[in-house]
């Protein structure tokens, strides 16, 4: 537990001394989601309807940006190896270090994600759905993230690679979420999507670290 | 606390390497107190070896066992014993030297004072700089420095002296003697085989 903590904190200091990096993710977010006024018609009517389907894309997307550098760096400067060396169990580390990059990537979506709906004109009653929604769902994205880093750790233009893995695996977090979005501004009832991104999140909480600090181990070797 | 005593025992390693074997056969057994210095030309597998022996990598043939287990299974406590130093410094360059330091030492539960460690590396006056903004012979110094504040049984150590100055070197000499005495074991991969050979108790050739 201590380990645990000492990592999210490291973890955590660091993202905060690269901070240039740091707010990039959330400004490709706001970005991407207000091109789409700009492209097609901003009718009020029309920009509620695409409203919800825009801002989960583009926080898809955005997750993307965010993931690159979550094993890449350690694994370049070499502190992975004194990780994987570690006594403690590297699931744990990992999970730490997912924790961290869900606090600097996911939580400020989370923050920013009712203001693009408002700017989207969605229904004030929507926005708490909405915004469960979203923290529901980063998480898994981060997960995701997780996994896709450290699958591609050892390759050098990792990064495009991260895209193509991900993004189908993602798949099931655009469907829920946008449900649930949708349900919300049509006021009807959201639980069941909400209820299913939940359960998702438990899974990929649970089982995405052992994965990815597997993934990690043989690509270190 | 533990089975067996501590050594490091390797049993007919076989190593390959894209497609070439490098050695075969390889069998040592290192008890507590001694070093071996391993010697070779470039590709000869060094690396690779200390890789093995940590357990992060994985032999094409036979095993390397620590305190009688497998070094890849092995039980938090004993893998707390042993330290890698491989290539890369393991360092983060947006921390300070200090802060690298308490990082490894919070890693290993250790909570001794710093300063005489910072002396001795030479480190002192750059302690809360920015590993970034050091010369490479001072992130080795640091790198090596982060190695001692785990308080390891098992030194393995890849090319420690590289961009060391001859004080340096001498300096990590003597933490080797030293780490032999108080019943330390070492294996240590160089280059420069003139500046450990004294502390040796064997030397592998590849």
């Amino acid at each position: 537990m201590d380990i645990f903590i000492l990592i999210l904190l490291r973890d955590l200091r660091l993202s905060f001394r690269r901070w240039n990096e740091l707010a990039m993710p959330l400004l490709f977010f706001i970005i991407i989601a207000s091109l789409f006024p700009l492209a097609s018609s901003p009718e009020i009517s029309q920009l509620r309807d695409y409203g919800g389907a825009v801002i989960w894309i583009s926080a898809l997307l955005s997750s993307l940006l965010a993931l690159d550098g979550l094993f890449r760096v350690d694994a370049q400067d070499g502190s992975m190896e004194q990780l994987i060396l570690s006594p403690t169990p590297l699931g744990v580390i990992v999970l730490a270090k997912i924790i961290a990059h869900w606090i600097v990537s996911g939580v400020p979506l989370v923050i920013a994600s009712p203001l693009l709906a408002l700017s989207f004109y969605l229904p004030l009653e929507a926005l708490p759905v909405f915004i469960l929604a979203i923290a529901l769902a980063t998480p898994i994205l981060s997960v995701l993230a997780a996994i896709g880093a450290a699958l591609t750790v050892s390759l050098r233009g990792g990064g495009a690679l991260i895209g193509l893995l991900m993004l189908p695996m993602m798949v099931p977090v655009l469907i829920f979420g946008t449900w649930a979005t949708d349900a919300a501004v049509q006021g009807e009832n959201p639980i069941g999507a909400l209820l299913l991104l939940a359960s998702l999140a438990i899974l990929s909480i649970s089982l995405g670290p052992l994965a990815a600090a597997g993934a990690v181990k043989v690509a270190m070797e | 606390m533990f089975n067996e005593a501590a050594s490091l025992k390797t049993k007919s390693l076989e190593v390959w390497r894209g497609g070439l074997c490098l050695f075969e056969g390889l069998d040592f057994t290192l008890e507590s107190g001694q070093v071996a210095i391993v010697s070779g030309a470039n590709g000869c597998g060094k690396t690779t070896l200390l890789r093995i022996l940590s357990g992060m990598n994985q032999a094409a043939g036979g095993y390397v066992t620590w305190r009688g287990e497998k070094i890849h299974r092995l039980n938090a406590e004993s893998q707390a014993e042993i330290a890698y130093q491989g290539h890369l410094d393991g360092l983060k360059k947006e921390f300070t030297v200090l802060e690298n330091l308490r990082f490894y030492q919070a890693m290993s539960n250790q909570k001794k004072p710093l300063e005489s460690l910072l002396e001795e590396l030479r480190l002192g006056p750059y302690q809360n700089r920015q590993v970034r903004y050091l010369s490479a012979g001072q992130r080795r110094r640091a790198a090596l420095g982060c190695m001692r504040v785990k308080t390891a049984k098992l030194w393995l150590l890849d090319e420690p002296l590289t961009n060391l100055d001859t004080k340096g070197a001498s300096l990590i000499s003597s933490w080797i003697s030293e780490h032999a005495k108080s019943g330390g074991i070492a294996v240590v991969a160089t280059h420069q085989r003139e500046s450990l050979i004294q502390t040796a108790t064997i030397e592998i050739e590849l």
